[in-house]
């Protein structure tokens, strides 16, 4: 159960849960995975398919959160949050201030995860615009181990959530997640002097291949996995910031659009703390280039050879500019 | 027919509480406000909805969303009446510290939902009468939806959807005052015939003169407990603007205001019906 894709894995626990709490409703915008197939024969009474319909997807479950249902409504993410973002802003954004909603909006394919199907489906975006609307928690896990946690996060608070889904299979990079709390919002895995790079779902991976190569130049950094953006939990943060000179951010999105990297500086710069900060991600301009997920970041300036480089001159001083 | 009396009674009233919000708010979109009376002043006092002031969220009511909200604030004179809130807060619409804004949202005892922007009352409704039947509840769905917010592909996507899971306890009632901000919809785009595009989509569809307060009474209160197992549309035919001449022919009345002085002849003329 917790191997696999992090929407399967997910799914699974989902439907586990379904089958003991009537209270649980699952949406689906046409769009299905392996493990979706046994929850909507087990509980065809509480899963619906709206069809290509990612904005009713959010009206339904408005309406159902409204009777009291705790709603699942599950599309891919770029669809999911733009195609429907006027109708999260009004009946998510606007309405959870008024009333207690949950609604857990599982968008699929973070990132690049959808590499060769182009920038339709790529979804950069969605960090920094679900960011902007309040009262909407964001969720960006890394590896499925940590779904069991994220998914009784999302049950047991009664407020409007978006999970950011990988869409596909990544490997696991926590040991020993049972004494971790998804209220803290970020996790050290790996300790370091020089620097800290904080990363998100896929690129929380990526982050830890680029301080295995740069250890091996004698740069020793820490890597942090951030998977609950919103609300941050920011003494957390302060703890693992400080005493650190250098804070990067690396992030499958679009930089300096507050996303994990707007976050994070933006706390800095509040809390007046002395980190120097660097946020990496894609530059402003969409990615026609045709290849696998590695080929779209080395031609993007993200191969681990470029970040690492890139966060060497930081270090050394020198300006950086992403783009 | 006491109660028809009481109810056109109650609309005259609403109508001048409405042109007296005017006076204090001009931004309300007046015209729109006035094509729904009758139908907001059945729904309420016409015992068709099952409603309880004191406890606005109640299991056991009738759920209505407002879907033009914009159009709805002639809703404000009634919830207040009713006693959802204070009747001092009429004379206060948009003004500092009021509970009541030019356009009505959930934040106000009586509102369901958000409804500012236009379009999104029949999905959150069919997540509503969805929930309800899961839940085993009798309860009915309401929704006005004004007829200009039909040209909203978000509408049509719930219209599908509640035609294909049979919602037969959603309601959905059409201002059809034929009127968008700027035109006739005829002019625009063609809505018509309504009730038919309903009908292929699955529904049952009437059509009813949204002014007429018997035959808007008998309408609902048949199809409220005669379950015909398929969700119903009632296209209410009203007039933008009601009973204001010079709202009445103008395809602009949308955003209109009228003059104090317009507001307190009209107050002084007007004679029930």
């Amino acid at each position: 159960m917790t191997s696999g894709a992090l929407r399967d894995v997910l799914i699974a626990n989902i439907h586990q849960k379904m089958l003991v709490d009537n209270s649980i409703f699952f949406l689906s915008a046409d769009f299905g995975s392996p493990a979706l197939d046994k929850l909507r024969e087990d509980c065809g009474d509480r899963f619906v398919n709206v069809g290509i319909a990612e904005q009713n997807l959010i009206n339904v479950a408005t309406g159902l959160a409204l009777e009291g249902f705790k709603v699942f409504a599950y599309a891919i993410a770029p669809f999911l949050t733009m195609r429907a973002y006027e109708q999260i802003r009004t009946n998510i954004s606007i309405m959870s201030q008024a009333k207690g909603v949950n609604i857990n909006l599982i968008g699929v394919g973070a990132g690049l995860s959808y590499d060769v199907t182009g920038p339709t489906h790529h979804c950069l975006e969605d960090i920094s615009i679900i960011n902007t609307l309040p009262n909407i928690d964001i969720l960006s896990p890394s590896d499925s181990i940590l779904m069991p946690k994220i998914l009784d996060y999302c049950l047991n608070h009664n407020n409007p959530k978006y999970l950011r889904l990988d869409g596909k299979t990544l490997p696991s990079i926590y040991n020993q997640p049972g004494e971790l709390s998804i209220t803290d919002g970020l996790y050290l895995l790996k300790e370091g002097r020089d620097a800290l790079l904080i990363g998100t779902g896929y690129m929380t991976h990526k982050a830890l291949r680029v301080a295995n190569m740069l250890l091996a130049e004698g740069i020793d950094i820490a890597v942090m996995d951030s998977f609950l953006l919103k609300p941050m939990n920011v003494q957390k943060l302060k703890e693992a910031i400080d005493g650190y000179r250098y804070v990067i951010t690396l992030e499958e999105s679009f930089v300096g659009k507050a996303g994990l990297d707007g976050m994070i500086s933006g706390m800095i710069r509040k809390e007046n703390l002395p980190s120097r900060f660097l946020g990496l991600g894609f530059s402003d301009k969409y990615v026609f280039d045709v290849g696998d997920r590695e080929y779209l970041h080395s031609v993007n300036g993200l191969s681990i050879e470029s970040i690492s480089n890139t966060i060497k001159d930081f270090l050394r001083g020198k300006s950086v500019c992403q783009s | 027919m006491e109660l028809f009396d009481e109810l056109r009674e109650k609309a005259e009233w609403v109508w001048k509480e409405t042109l007296m919000i005017h006076k204090v708010a001009p931004g309300i979109r007046l015209a729109s406000s006035l094509s729904c009376i009758e139908i907001l002043t059945v729904l309420y006092y016409g015992n068709i909805l099952r409603f309880d002031p004191q406890n606005p969220y109640l299991e056991e009511r009738d759920r209505l969303i407002i879907s033009k909200a914009h159009g709805s604030v002639s809703l404000y004179p009634i919830l207040a009446d009713l006693g959802y809130f204070d009747k001092k807060y009429l004379s206060m619409v948009g003004l500092p510290g009021s509970i009541l804004g030019d356009i009505p949202d959930c934040s106000i005892p009586g509102y369901e939902t958000v409804n500012g922007s236009l379009g999104h009352g029949p999905g959150v409704a069919c997540g509503m009468a969805l929930g309800l039947k899961r839940k085993h509840r009798k309860e009915k769905v309401f929704v006005l939806l004004g007829d200009g917010e039909l040209y909203e592909g978000s509408v049509w996507e719930a219209i599908m959807f509640a035609g294909h899971h049979r919602l037969d306890n959603l309601i959905l009632i059409v201002d059809n005052n034929k009127i968008c901000m700027l035109d006739y919809c005829t002019n625009i785009l063609n809505l018509e015939p309504i009730d038919n595009k309903f009908k292929v989509f699955g529904w049952q569809g009437f059509i009813v003169d949204g002014h007429n307060i018997e035959d808007l009474h008998g309408l609902l209160l048949n199809v409220k407990n005669n379950s015909a197992n398929v969700p119903t549309a009632i296209i209410a035919n009203t007039i933008k603007g009601r009973g204001i001449p010079r709202l009445e022919q103008d395809p602009l009345c949308h955003i209109k205001a009228l003059s104090h002085e317009e507001i307190d002849i009209l107050l002084r003329k007007r004679v029930i019906n």
